[in-house]
């Protein structure tokens, strides 16, 4: 018999090698207790976290706590079915509403996680014959999305203007053609040039989707994202996003002003064949997407404590994954995937939790220790988050 | 020289800067495992090629190809078009 787990040989062996230097496994924390968005007990310890993506700090939020509780007393704790049968209540047509007024676009698709809203959207408007042209960098979502459906995928170079439209240039002008973009790339923490990119996509004839899970709610004037933010959001046909960051529940969506978009929920198959979302989460998502429309002074701090922690680092000797803060995340580039399981534990140690995120998921073969910002991180956090770091890259010798 | 070594040398010129180790370059010569290729690797080599013939190598034609003679056949086939 062949053992069909030996494909898995390399990854164990490299995971047995890195947990025999004695650093703890950091792919199995557990938050004992979780305090407030920015702080939680790990390892019976209290640990400022900084690598949650709640940029907006909404999950202790008292109007989406009530929320919640309140359509848990009233619609019960799951909803056992699907959007397109027994699974639609109330709370999912008011989560759309707001969705549908915080983007101010025609039509909104609530999808059970963002995971979902992207391969069920991708795979399912992209078909055999047509073409996604797709950033190199993509999310493992958009990636698995390309692989579901049976569209001819072509990549180019993370964040080229030029390399998107010689590619552009050089398919069948009557093909169908979806272009695939993010607004903000989530392990570097960097901006796409959307302007560009959308402008000689429509001059392709290619129809434009922005994945925004990582700028909702903060990024452009209204907190619709980088296309709101560089002007462009009228151009994009379809905006995908998530809740499991600034709104701080779960779930996932696609907001569009085409005019058949309704169709979608009918022919998208990770939207009719999975259980919709339990009331308590859509009721506080809506009560959050409402919140985060008039949220300027949390944005500006928000900021504040990006451009702070990026300099500080900087400063400190660390190597960013960007020239400037472009967005909450801020990456710090570890010299090896040894180093950076050491100075993950390092700062965990220390009461400070980061993600550690290494290939393949990550560009370039990098492995990244990256932090996330909240609108609830203090700036006395974010001084004493650096001088965790500090201590932590000195015991680990990388700085 | 008939056209398929032409090719082939045109393509063997584009692998060159990408063979760091110095690999012995045949048709049968694999990508991942004799040139040891990475997937960035793979990408910018990709790209290359797209540039110089003016074409465009999908994902899904990618994954077909796993050797430089697979590679002959695939960039033939598209410039014929």
């Amino acid at each position: 018999m062949t053992d069909l787990f030996s494909k898995f040989d390399a990854l164990i062996a490299q995971r047995e090698g890195l947990l025999a230097t004695g650093v703890k496994d950091p792919f199995s924390l557990v938050m004992e207790e979780v305090k407030s968005p920015t702080v939680a007990v790990v390892n019976g310890k209290e640990t400022i976290l900084l690598g949650t993506y709640n940029y907006m700090g909404m999950t202790f939020d008292d109007d989406v706590i009530a929320a919640g509780k309140q359509a848990l007393d009233e619609f019960g704790a799951g909803t056992t079915g699907s959007r397109v049968l027994n699974g639609t209540f109330q709370g999912h047509k008011e989560c759309e509403d707001a969705l549908k007024e915080f983007y101010g676009m025609d039509h909104a698709m609530v999808f059970s996680t963002g995971y979902q809203a992207n391969l069920g959207i991708i795979s399912t408007i992209a078909g055999k014959g047509d073409y996604i042209i797709l950033d190199i960098d993509s999310h493992a979502s958009i990636y698995d999305g390309c692989k579901m459906g049976d569209a001819e995928i072509v990549a180019f170079r993370h964040n080229d203007v030029e390399a998107l439209e010689k590619r552009l240039k050089r398919l069948p002008s009557d093909a169908g053609k979806l272009v695939v973009l993010e607004g903000v790339y989530s392990m570097l923490g960097d901006v796409a040039p959307l302007k560009e990119m959308i402008r000689v996509s429509k001059e392709a004839g290619a129809m434009i989707l922005v994945d925004e899970a990582h700028s909702m709610g903060f990024i452009g004037e209204n907190g619709r994202g980088v296309a709101e933010e560089q002007g462009v959001l009228d151009d994009v046909d379809f905006v995908i996003g998530t809740f499991s960051k600034s709104v701080g529940t779960v779930g996932g969506f696609c907001v569009s002003n085409h005019p058949k978009f309704e169709i979608m929920r009918l022919v998208c198959r990770p939207y009719v064949f999975t259980a919709s979302l339990p009331p308590a989460v859509v009721a506080c998502s809506a009560a959050s997407i409402r919140k985060l429309m008039h949220n300027g002074n949390k944005r500006a701090h928000l900021w504040e404590n990006s451009r702070n922690l990026h300099k500080g680092l900087r400063d400190l000797g660390f190597k960013l994954g960007t020239p400037d803060a472009q967005s909450a995340i801020i990456a710090v580039i570890m010299p090896d995937l040894e180093k950076g399981a050491m100075m993950w534990a390092a700062l965990l140690e220390n009461g400070l939790y980061v993600n550690l995120a290494r290939p393949p998921a990550t560009p370039a073969g990098m492995t990244l220790l990256r932090c996330s910002l909240c609108a609830e991180h203090s700036s006395e956090q974010v001084a004493d988050i650096l001088s965790r770091f500090e201590r932590a890259g000195k015991a680990v010798g990388i700085i | 020289m008939t056209e398929r070594s032409e090719m082939l040398d045109r393509l063997k010129g584009l692998i060159e800067p990408f063979n760091k180790k110095g690999v012995e370059v045949s048709e049968t010569t694999t990508f991942a495992g004799d040139l040891e290729w990475d997937s960035l690797t793979v990408m910018d080599f990709v790209a290359e090629v797209e540039d110089s013939f003016d074409i465009i190598i999908s994902m899904n034609l990618q994954a077909e190809i796993e050797n430089v003679g697979q590679l002959v056949d695939a960039v033939t086939k598209l410039t014929a078009a």
